[in-house]
């Protein structure tokens, strides 16, 4: 190979650790990445956080209007859901691992089993979806309640919430697709080893944030109330 | 510039694979749990409960999952000054939605401009 000409604290080869300048070692620069990345996930926090405070202060405020949906939310689906992140959160998790100890070919298996979880959990939503527009619950657009016409209005507020927050959490899940594709590019290309591996943990870190956002989800949408069944 | 030889690592836990799969599985009898739990009537309870279990859940992804417990002291800080600030956000919006209609019950020569009695 010819003469490689590399930027100032940045090394090519195997063990490139892609350590910049203003960086004293690999393990500083790792640990500034995982406090950005927090910092981050804290903004996240509190976005999503307002719009739980508002589906607090709303349930609080029309308790049994809220109760009467939950007999139009599909818990099975919300479980076999709540249950395929759980396990693309394990795939990610074993793909930071293969990448802590460069194992390239068990990253990608790893890469893609997680990619397939996310995007079945996004197809079943879609289903979910579709249902809600045929009972028309969407609100806004065909909402109707004929079970429950004293909640009309204050009904439509649950559903509006409910497609805030899960297109929301959708919408972070689609994010998360491109990005496990990044990885999956950049893991083919021998990009990652035991020595820096900062993209995949950083990513694994968003991922599992969004699956937690998730374990709140489903006991609030879908199970409290359940028992009125 | 260091040569490749030289390098220093990063010097990262690496969680074993039966820890994680223990998670996974401890996440999985969990959601079993409270979608079950969700079929009995506990009154106010069953929104507590659901909420034990999702705070539980939701912790062992981030400590386990997500590393927090091998993290530094500066970035624990951060994870629970977040958790701070959340809490913060959810404390004062509840106590001004609750005690927003106070004021004209505890003064009731005072008219609510609303008109009428606050809820």
């Amino acid at each position: 190979m010819a003469e490689t000409i590399a930027p100032i604290g940045h090394e090519v080869g195997a063990a490139d650790t892609h350590l910049r300048h203003h960086f004293a070692t690999p393990a500083q620069q790792m640990d500034a990445a995982t406090l950005g990345m927090w910092t981050f996930l804290i903004t996240e926090v509190l976005f999503f956080g307002g719009m739980f405070t508002a589906y607090a202060i709303y349930r609080g405020i029309y308790p049994a209007a809220f109760a009467s949906t939950s007999e139009y939310m599909n818990v099975k689906i919300g479980a076999t859901n709540t249950i395929v992140l759980i396990c693309s959160s394990l795939t990610m998790a074993m793909a930071v691992r293969s990448a802590q100890l460069s194992k390239r070919a068990s990253l990608i298996k790893y890469l893609i089993a997680t990619m397939i979880f996310g995007t079945a959990f996004l197809v079943i939503k879609g289903f979910e979806y579709h249902a809600k527009w045929v009972e028309h619950l969407v609100p806004g657009f065909n909402f109707a309640f004929p079970e429950h016409p004293e909640f009309v209005h204050n009904a439509q507020i649950l559903f509006f919430l409910y497609f805030c927050m899960t297109g929301m959490h959708a919408l972070h899940m689609v994010v998360g697709l491109g990005l496990l594709s990044y990885l999956l590019i950049q893991g083919s290309r021998r990009v990652f080893h035991a020595n820096y591996y900062a993209p995949v943990e950083m990513i694994g870190l968003y991922w599992h944030f969004v699956d937690i956002v998730w374990i709140f989800l489903f006991p609030l949408l879908y199970l409290i109330g359940h028992w009125h069944l | 510039m260091t040569s490749s030889e030289h390098v220093t690592p990063v010097h990262a836990h690496i969680p074993k694979v039966g820890t994680l799969v223990g998670v996974w599985a401890t996440l999985v009898v969990f959601t079993v749990i409270t979608a079950l739990v969700a079929t009995v009537n506990l009154g106010e309870f069953n929104v507590v409960v659901a909420l034990i279990i999702a705070v539980t859940k939701a912790s062992l992804v981030a400590w386990i999952f997500m590393g927090v417990r091998h993290t530094t002291s500066l970035t624990k800080l951060f994870v629970v000054a977040g958790l701070v600030w959340l809490g913060i956000m959810i404390l004062i919006t509840a106590s001004d939605y609750t005690s927003r209609t106070w004021t004209y019950q505890a003064q009731p020569w005072a008219t609510n401009p609303a008109g009428g009695k606050s809820r």
